[in-house]
């Protein structure tokens, strides 16, 4: 008899511009927790969208009971038996956990029915469920459990989990746990997409690890240890680059000291005791997987987000962290963000316009409270030109630019003005390779010049390339700097996947 | 079973020339369907829309008379584009025009026996302040409570209304009124002149193409205007950029009350001369229609503000000579907003048949 339940053979699926799975060809055991480890963008999130009919694939196969298995869409996917939890909850809010369930299944089934197979399932699989109460009252834990249960309404026979735990608290943890290994008790198989290494090695029996859209290895988690697990998730890193310490001076520029920030919503990662520092003409990285506090971090540091619990920032002899991003422009701190639509620039207006989002006080853009249009078209063109934006003009709209170029273009305008600090998020994230390049090589002349940079980023190449020291921010902390040209990969995946 | 409804899927790129089109088509497709809905009550269509469209404006004194119309709606129009611009929607014109004409008209009252030069300047002014200050209680409201503004802007009109109703019935009813609710007129010095002799358009439409003057260099060529359009197109950009929100939303709704306050003062000071119940035929409920005519740039806000002046002047006209009642001129207003909105909608999104997952 055979205990594969599903087949992956050569999935390859590609998008406009990268390969996001490359003839990716595993199995998966019956019976058993089957994790899938990686960094962000190794192509985890193709794979199962593939498997729960959202994504088709461009080529191979897969075989559910070693039969073909093909759908369309998650319905399909559904009625053959797999079920997916996914890390966003769609769950209607003012609704009560009993209608959300109602609306949820794809058959007719009378009330009592499904009161009794309700009854069953929470008790069966340590799921206490209140009925009546509105979702909106839950915790995100408890939303989870809606949803699981709404999911084994359908009686599934894999069960995929989309980083089930990034939302919950250590004791939720717990009992998802106990509720997984009740399933899996029963015969059930889980698809467990992670990227926690001690997840990995406590709750699941097979590992199926993936880089860059490909499978690098298919192994029991027994003989695995988190070490070997997260040189297996980064790879060989290239590390031969010349990192080029002698310009920075000894002087700290830019402190951050023992921030905190609560949020009080399960999905913002709380900052925890945070601390940094940065001397002057330093790049400094912070590195960690998506979701892990970064964007709350960046709101902080550009000061888009100024309630703190405690904490200071401090630059220039003055403490800033109650500072609005004008008044930290004003001393010179210049800031890009991750999105370019809709955050560091205006995608309706044109290039021209944009600039006016980031003014720095030598900038003499406005007199009198009026628009000096030649002098900020001069400056669009100036980047426009120093910076190879491709573009018919100035008064092109943002939208019109790809994002490479829209990139580069924010970019320039941040780095024209000459800023002390630059912190940015995500450099060269979706763009081409030309740009990127070219953005990094700026980064890099920009702190020769003296400009201390921060830089946040998903891209371990891209920090290892440009920075100087590396630290690592995990569900709200951030490690210790490690020197950049003595960094070990290995130490590096650890404190990514949360191990010290 | 899904497949029967069309979905909506937006689109990646909407067309210019569409958006340009789409105020001119609008105004089309209401003429068509006005059209029927003559036919359907039995006239014959191409006469009905004669006597809607082109009679009134046929002399000068209708002409004049479009022009009266026109200048409220023009000028609380524009104020409400500082608001919708930003997002921030603002119904409650109506109130802050009411609000407008119990401040500046409360001064013309106060100063009945004087003719000295300053009394209408003056009354202006107080009337900006009234409904300045009106449109102040949703901003303070919204940003401090985040209540939804949409509310709270469309109850406050009626508190405005029934402060009005209350002040001409009981302390400001006029002495010598014979108990009718209304005040006593304002002296000549606290009317708005009239530019023409004979005819009853007034002052009050130099001060509502000045405004809009002034609005189109506000707009285009300063540093706020560039604060309302970013934080309308993008609340996180305008955030990165660090523009004040609050002030944006206070300053909108400010200036947007300011000129529904001037509006509803050029009103009662203006054609009326003393305050009654009844001071606007819902103006700041219709400017919202102009507004949106109008794309929210103040050309197209004039114009809107003729095209929708004219159905209340047809409505008159449809009553007298058709003995359709004048409400026909809101079915109009609501034709045009209809597919207006449609347009709109379409201009950004397409419907499919395809089944979405």
């Amino acid at each position: 008899m055979s205990d594969i339940i599903l087949n992956i053979e050569n999935i390859t699926k590609s998008f406009p511009r990268v390969i996001a799975n490359k003839k990716v060809t595993f199995d998966i055991k019956k019976n058993a927790v089957h994790a899938i480890l990686g960094e962000n963008g190794a192509g985890k999130s193709t794979l199962v969208k593939i498997l729960y009919g959202l994504l088709e694939p461009d080529e191979g196969n897969i075989k559910l009971n070693n039969k073909n298995f093909k759908v369309n869409s998650p319905a399909e996917s559904r009625k053959q038996g797999i079920g997916m939890v996914f890390q966003h909850f769609s769950l209607f809010d003012s609704l009560s956990v009993k209608e959300n369930l109602i609306l949820g299944i794809d058959e007719k089934m009378s009330y009592s029915d499904l009161e009794n197979k309700l009854e069953n399932i929470s008790s069966r699989y340590n799921l206490p469920l209140d009925l009546d109460a509105p979702i909106t009252a839950l915790s995100a834990g408890e939303k989870q459990r809606v949803e699981i249960v709404r999911i084994l309404l359908q009686d599934p026979q894999i069960l995929i989990m989309d980083e089930p735990t990034s939302v919950l608290t250590p004791q939720e943890v717990e009992s998802l746990f106990v509720t997984l290994n009740a399933l899996v008790k029963e015969g059930r198989t889980i698809l467990y997409i992670t990227h926690k290494l001690e997840e990995v090695i406590s709750i699941c029996d097979t590992v199926t690890i993936m880089r860059n859209g490909e499978i690098i290895d298919t192994s029991s988690t027994s003989n695995q240890t988190a070490k070997t697990l997260a040189t297996k998730m980064l790879g060989q890193k290239l590390d031969d680059f010349k990192t080029n310490y002698e310009h920075i001076k000894d002087e700290v520029n830019f402190e951050v000291k023992n921030i905190s920030c609560d949020f009080n919503d399960p999905f913002l990662t709380d900052l925890k005791n945070i601390s940094f520092q940065v001397r002057v003409g330093e790049i400094y990285g912070i590195a960690g997987v998506a979701g892990n506090g970064q964007s709350e971090l960046m709101d902080i540091l550009t000061g888009e987000n100024i309630n703190i619990k405690s904490g200071s920032i401090n630059f220039d002899n003055k403490k800033i962290e109650k500072y609005g991003p004008q008044k930290r422009r004003d001393l010179s701190i210049s800031f890009v963000p991750e999105n370019r639509l809709g955050h560091s620039a205006v995608p309706e207006l044109s290039l021209s316009d944009n600039i006016l989002l980031s003014q720095f006080p030598k900038n003499n853009f406005i007199k009198n409270g009026i628009i000096l249009k030649n002098n900020v078209d001069d400056f669009a063109n100036n980047v426009i030109k120093e910076f190879n934006v491709i573009t018919p003009g100035n008064d092109a709209k943002a939208s019109s630019l790809s994002g490479g170029n829209l990139q580069k273009y924010v970019i320039g305008r941040e780095i024209s003005s000459k800023p002390k600090i630059l912190i940015i998020s995500h450099p060269t994230w979706g763009i081409d390779a030309g740009a990127e390049h070219s953005i990094r090589e700026s980064l890099i002349d920009l702190s020769k010049n003296g400009t201390s940079i921060i830089v946040i980023s998903q891209d371990l190449d891209e920090l290892i390339e440009i920075t100087h020291q590396i630290s690592v921010i995990y569900d709200g902390n951030l490690s210790n700097p490690l020197k950049t040209s003595e960094v070990e990969i290995e130490k590096l995946g650890l404190l990514m996947g949360g191990k010290k | 079973m899904n497949n029967f409804l069309p979905s909506l899927v937006s689109r990646s790129q909407s067309s210019s020339l569409m958006n340009f089109l789409v105020p001119i088509i609008s105004i089309l497709l209401t003429l068509i369907t006005g059209s029927i809905i003559f036919i359907l009550l039995g006239f014959d269509p191409l006469y009905a829309l004669y006597t809607f469209f082109i009679s009134p404006i046929s002399s000068s004194y209708g002409i004049s008379e479009l022009l009266v119309k026109a200048t409220p709606l023009a000028l609380i129009a524009i104020g409400l584009s500082y608001c919708f611009k930003n997002n921030i929607y603002n119904i409650g014109a109506e109130g802050q025009l009411t609000m407008g004409a119990i401040f500046g008209g409360g001064i013309g009252i106060l100063f009945h026996d004087t003719n000295a030069f300053w009394l209408l300047p003056l009354m202006i002014f107080a009337g900006a302040i009234g409904g300045a200050l009106w449109g102040l209680i949703p901003a303070i409201l919204k940003s401090k409570f985040n209540t939804n503004e949409i509310l709270t802007s469309l109850m406050l009109v009626y508190v405005a209304l029934y402060i009005l109703d209350f002040l001409v019935v009981g302390p400001w009813k006029d002495p010598f009124g014979f108990s009718f609710p209304k005040s006593r007129p304002f002296s000549e010095a606290g009317r708005m002149p009239l530019l023409f002799d004979g005819l009853r358009v007034h002052f009050g439409l130099i001060i509502a193409l000045f405004l809009i003057f002034a609005s189109w260099f506000i707009f285009s060529k300063t540093m706020f205007g560039f604060q309302l359009k970013v934080s309308g197109h993008s609340p996180k950009a305008a955030r990165y950029a660090g523009f004040n929100q609050t002030t944006l939303v206070f300053s909108a709704f400010a200036i947007c009350g300011a000129f529904a306050g001037i509006a509803g003062l050029a009103e009662v000071s203006g054609p009326i001369g003393l305050l009654y119940r009844d001071i606007s035929p819902n103006y700041g409920f219709t400017a919202i229609i102009v507004a949106f005519l109008g794309r929210l740039h103040p050309i197209g806000i004039i114009f809107a503000s003729l095209v929708i002046a004219l159905t209340y002047l047809g409505a008159e006209d449809a009553q007298l000579f058709l003995q359709i009642p004048s409400a026909v001129g809101f079915i109009f207003q609501g034709l045009v907003l209809f597919y207006l909105l449609g347009a709109e909608l379409l201009i950004n999104y397409r419907f499919t048949y395809k089944k979405l997952i």
